[in-house]
């Protein structure tokens, strides 16, 4: 048998709906690869082996018994530690949550279980989310198996590093601001941001409830898509989780994989390719787009002038609710306590335990959302923000009126050294400047690796409408038949 | 305190009150707001929980559609226009009984605005005006351990308890109440009433101010006739009707010597204080708090079908004024009758009564004499006294046959409220009833007869006015077990004398 870790999600579960493979091996295999590179890479920060291997026996047992599986079944996965799992740690990437074990799995969780994936572990991520480089992790940054000097992205660095170090075939994100895709781009794997409300979000830690939209992360698009359609659909438990069946985003990636893209219209975002981006990262995308026209797919420019103040009304709504949405963490029921010694009132305590449980990026970002939401400055900074929003959405409106998806590349540069920008959040920020306006939209949007510059991988960006997820994929799907994949250098 | 306080008449002839009323109620869905947990009142702390009433990290809301559905009917009976699209809002603040440290609540889009409510006190009809009400979730409760007083200063450990936690809370509140002087006491226990009467009526909370489940703040000010309102103060932990008048009271007589004295009111929060009647200040408002209020976003909007709002505006049950129109008809009693009733809180009391069997007149009697003089002498409301209509239409029942008169008809009420049993059983506990075996009566009679000569002549020559003195004696022989009219035609009778 060749190396199982080396191969797609799709092709696991087929040996082991074959009775090929097992489960528990495949499992075995992966857990074998953690073990030999993680110590380098850090994408874990829990490797659940037990409970790996026995969701492994039980794939297994059903398989044997005669049941019908679900299409992942016996697939390892590596799950962003911003997802609730019963029993088994989850941090957000933070020590005021250190120890703590959720007494409940997040929807997505549980489909993934119900679904017979195999849970590995709990990726590393920027501390509550926030972050372009899984530097501002509580428990140290993750390394980018293509280079181990530089960043993995982020904040879900820890799930695209797993793929590509191949210590899982799949893994979960979380994309606020970019989060799943621009990881993805800067380590040459496929990351899905689905429409917001596609997938269930009971669970997921909130950073900003307006932008989190939890979604895929694979090797390849179809992968991606597999991944998709299995965590995706209406969940009564989340009240902004749009009651409609999942848009077929296997079947699009299928069609796309054909290289057919005849009668596509697709847009380049015209702010989006201008002086903002690293040549090395314009030349790859010129070259995708020069495939994608040969695929058939029509190209057009599509200006959306609005999207150039995304950035400014993304650092407003997003620090807003997380200064609301991490209020809950004060040490009185679960997590970190600190100075309950007897002598402090319950209101040191509770500032203590933040004060010592925060690390400064969240500190920031609290401070800056407490001052926006404040009385007398409501209306010309968050009340601001929301109107901005309501452009941009105006501007994606208008430009699906024209195209069929929008394109750009996914991020400004290739995956920059550690501790490059750390000083600097406004270079932080910019990492992700290109992945914002679809998170203040709702629309979705993928990643896919479309080139290599300065020996490092570049992504292109997919953008189609709400619940228009398929299209973004049978795009992906194309460019990929047409330029391949991409394999980092040996560990 | 040690200064006096100015007499009431004069707080009224030189200041006029203004005051406000915000009341939460406690909706008696079946489950939380925000999640499926139960919402019956008890319960071991802590047992009625789950990761989304204990906020815990990942946790979402999801609205109740039943709490929806309870906060419109309580807006269209309030004359409110529902609005068509509103959205819950964070209230941001820290407190531990607060699993998330904020509050789903609604800031400035309420479901229901701009309404009344009509209240009738003194015979006249005040219409008070509400300016909005709207729906938001509970908090746990917090107790302190190890001080004296069970308040939070002095006390070793604090405990919370997240039951009650996400529990449906409607808030409703008025409009500034000015022009009502020296009724503002009795116009603001008037509201609340009414308030009550209409929730209870269409079943959407038991609304018992002594478990919780309707709580009242008071806003009070005074201003000189003429001047713009005063500062106002908002008085909380008023937990009785009885309060709620007297919380204004006691808050316009505090203020009106603060004010005589060239003080100033300060705007805060008081805690009204069962035993004493007075107030304490609280926390000082002065420093406002920012509760950075922001529209909810893990939740969608509320958008209320019009069609379905129509829908339970047409269902809507025949509300406590309407209702008690119709019973003033049909117990054909006067304005000043009703107000009595009404006073009394005996309306669905002589209703039920009167649905058990009870003639209006009867009912009425009952509750408003024996029983009102009952329950205040024991400081009790009416429907606590501890007899129930059904009781009471037996009572009369017994009288009606014959059975008991009326004095040992309210001997008998005196062992029901007692708790002694039903009137039938205390009857025959007690040994009362009306001696109708007209043998054993007469031979009673012939033996007063007997033993009064000199007066049973004066009935035959014509005195007949003198029987009673013959009926007191027989009374006497028989314990009162007889029936005074009767017991008088057989001694006429007996002697031969035409009545």
């Amino acid at each position: 048998m060749s190396d199982l870790t080396r191969m797609t999600a799709s092709e696991i579960a087929s040996l082991v709906a074959g009775g090929e493979t097992s489960a528990v091996e495949v499992t075995r295999a992966h857990l074998d690869r953690i073990a030999a590179v993680d110590d380098r890479v850090h994408a874990f920060l829990h490797v659940d082996t037990d409970g790996a291997l026995a969701a492994a026996r039980s794939v297994d047992e059903r398989r044997a018994a005669g049941e019908e599986l679900g299409p992942l079944a016996g697939v390892p996965v590596a799950v962003k530690d911003v997802l609730a799992t019963r029993g088994v740690p989850t941090t957000v990437g933070s020590k005021i949550l250190e120890g703590w074990r959720p007494p409940y799995d997040a929807t997505i969780v549980q489909r993934l279980r119900e679904a017979g994936t195999v849970m590995l572990g709990k990726t590393n991520m920027d501390e509550f989310a926030m972050g372009s480089s899984t530097e501002y992790s509580a428990y140290g940054p993750t390394h980018n198996p293509w280079d181990l000097s530089r960043i993995p992205g982020g904040s879900g660095g820890g799930s695209a590093a797993a793929l590509a170090a191949y210590e899982a075939p799949l893994a979960i994100g979380s994309d606020t601001g970019g989060s799943i895709r621009q990881p993805g781009a800067v380590t040459g794997t496929v990351g899905a941001k689905p429409t917001y409300g596609g997938t269930s979000r009971y669970g997921l830690v909130a950073f900003s409830s307006s932008l989190d939209t939890p979604g895929p992360c694979a090797r390849t698009v179809l992968d991606a898509a597999l991944l998709h359609q299995v965590i995706g659909g209406h969940d009564p438990r989340d009240s902004t989780s749009i009651p409609q069946p999942v848009p077929d985003v296997v079947a699009a990636a299928k069609l796309g994989a054909t290289g057919d893209l005849t009668g596509v219209r697709l847009g380049i975002v015209s702010e989006f390719v201008g002086e903002g981006a690293e040549p090395g990262v314009m030349a790859a995308f010129r070259e995708s787009v020069d495939a994608l026209a040969k695929l058939g797919a029509e190209i057009v420019e599509v200006s959306c002038p609005t999207f150039a103040y995304a950035l400014p009304a993304y650092y407003l709504i997003a620090p807003s609710e997380c200064s609301s949405n991490l209020a809950r963490f004060d040490g009185v029921r679960f997590g970190l306590r600190v100075g309950d010694d007897g002598n402090r009132s319950l209101e040191e305590v509770m500032s203590l335990t933040r004060e010592t449980g925060f690390g400064p990026e969240v500190k920031r970002r609290i401070m800056i959302g407490t001052y926006a939401l404040s009385s007398g400055y409501y209306d010309a900074y968050y009340g601001q923000a929301q109107k901005v929003r309501t452009l941009i959405t105006r501007d994606f409106t208008a430009a699906f009126e024209r195209v069929d998806a929008l394109i750009s590349p996914t991020t400004p540069s290739v995956a920059f050294p550690m501790g490059a920008r750390t000083a600097d959040p406004y270079q932080m920020y910019l990492a992700d400047l290109y992945t914002i306006p679809a998170n203040l939209y709702g629309g979705p949007g993928i990643s896919v690796p479309c080139g290599i510059s300065e020996g490092l991988p570049v992504g292109l960006q997919v953008m189609a409408p709400t619940m228009a997820d398929d299209r973004m994929y049978r795009v992906a799907a194309a460019l990929e038949s047409a330029i391949g994949t991409f394999t980092p250098p040996a560990l | 305190m040690t200064t006096t306080l100015p007499a009431y008449d004069e707080v009224v002839a030189r200041y006029e009150p203004v005051i406000g009323l915000e009341t939460h109620v406690e909706l008696g869905t079946n489950t939380k707001m925000f999640c499926g947990c139960p919402t019956d009142f008890g319960g071991e702390p802590n047992t009625r929980v789950c990761p989304v009433c204990l906020g815990l990290p990942g946790s979402l809301p999801v609205a109740n559609k039943a709490a929806i559905e309870a906060i419109i009917r309580i807006g269209l009976a309030l004359n409110c226009s529902i609005a068509e699209w509103c959205r819950f809002a964070r209230k941001n603040y820290f407190y531990p009984d607060m699993p998330k440290n904020f509050q789903i609540s609604q800031y400035d889009e309420p479901i229901c605005v701009d309404g009344y409510l009509d209240v009738e006190v003194g015979g006249e009809t005040v219409r008070i005006e509400i300016e909005r009400v709207h729906l938001e979730e509970d908090t746990g409760k917090t107790l302190h351990v190890g001080g004296a007083t069970g308040r939070i200063h002095g006390a070793t450990e604090s405990l919370v308890d997240y039951n009650r936690a996400g529990i449906p809370l409607v808030e409703i509140v008025t409009k500034p109440i000015p022009g009502t002087g020296a009724l503002a006491p009795d116009v603001a226990k008037a509201y609340v009433t009414e308030l009550r009467d209409v929730i209870r009526t269409l079943g959407v909370s038991d609304v018992r101010m002594e478990e919780g489940s309707l709580r009242c703040d008071v806003n009070t000010s005074l201003n000189l006739p003429g001047q713009e309102w005063g500062t106002r103060t908002e008085t909380k932990n008023v937990n009785s009707l009885r309060s709620v008048e007297r919380a204004v009271r006691s808050e316009m007589l505090r203020q009106a010597s603060v004010l005589d004295a060239g003080g100033r009111i300060t705007q805060e929060t008081r805690h009204f204080h069962e035993d004493s009647g007075d107030t304490t200040p609280g926390r000082s408002k002065e420093t406002a708090t920012d509760y950075r209020y922001f529209p909810e976003p893990d939740l969608v909007p509320i958008a209320p079908d019009p069609a379905w709002v129509a829908e339970l505006k047409a269902a809507l049950p025949e509300l406590p004024r309407v209702h008690r129109r119709r019973l003033q008809q049909q117990w054909g009693l006067s304005d000043l009758d009703m107000q009595s009733v009404l006073n009394a809180g005996a309306v669905e009391l002589i209703e039920a009564t009167v649905a058990a069997g009870t003639t209006p007149a009867a009912a009425r009697k009952w509750w408003l004499g024996e029983l009102s003089r009952r329950a205040n002498e024991s400081g009790v409301e009416l429907a606590q006294i501890g007899a129930t209509p059904a009781q009471v239409a037996e009572l009369q029942g017994l009288v009606d046959a014959g059975k008991l008169n009326d004095k040992m008809a309210r001997t008998v009420l005196e062992g029901v409220v007692d708790g002694e049993g039903s009137p039938t059983e205390i009857m025959a506990s007690r040994g009362l009833e009306v001696v109708s075996d007209t043998g054993a009566l007469t031979a009673a009679v012939d033996e007063a007869i007997a033993a009064n000569p000199g007066i049973a002549d004066k009935i035959r020559s014509g005195k007949v006015a003198a029987v009673g003195a013959l009926v007191g004696a027989v009374m006497k022989t028989t314990r009162g077990q007889a029936d005074a009219k009767t017991l008088r035609e057989l001694i006429l009778e007996r002697l031969g004398v035409q009545g």
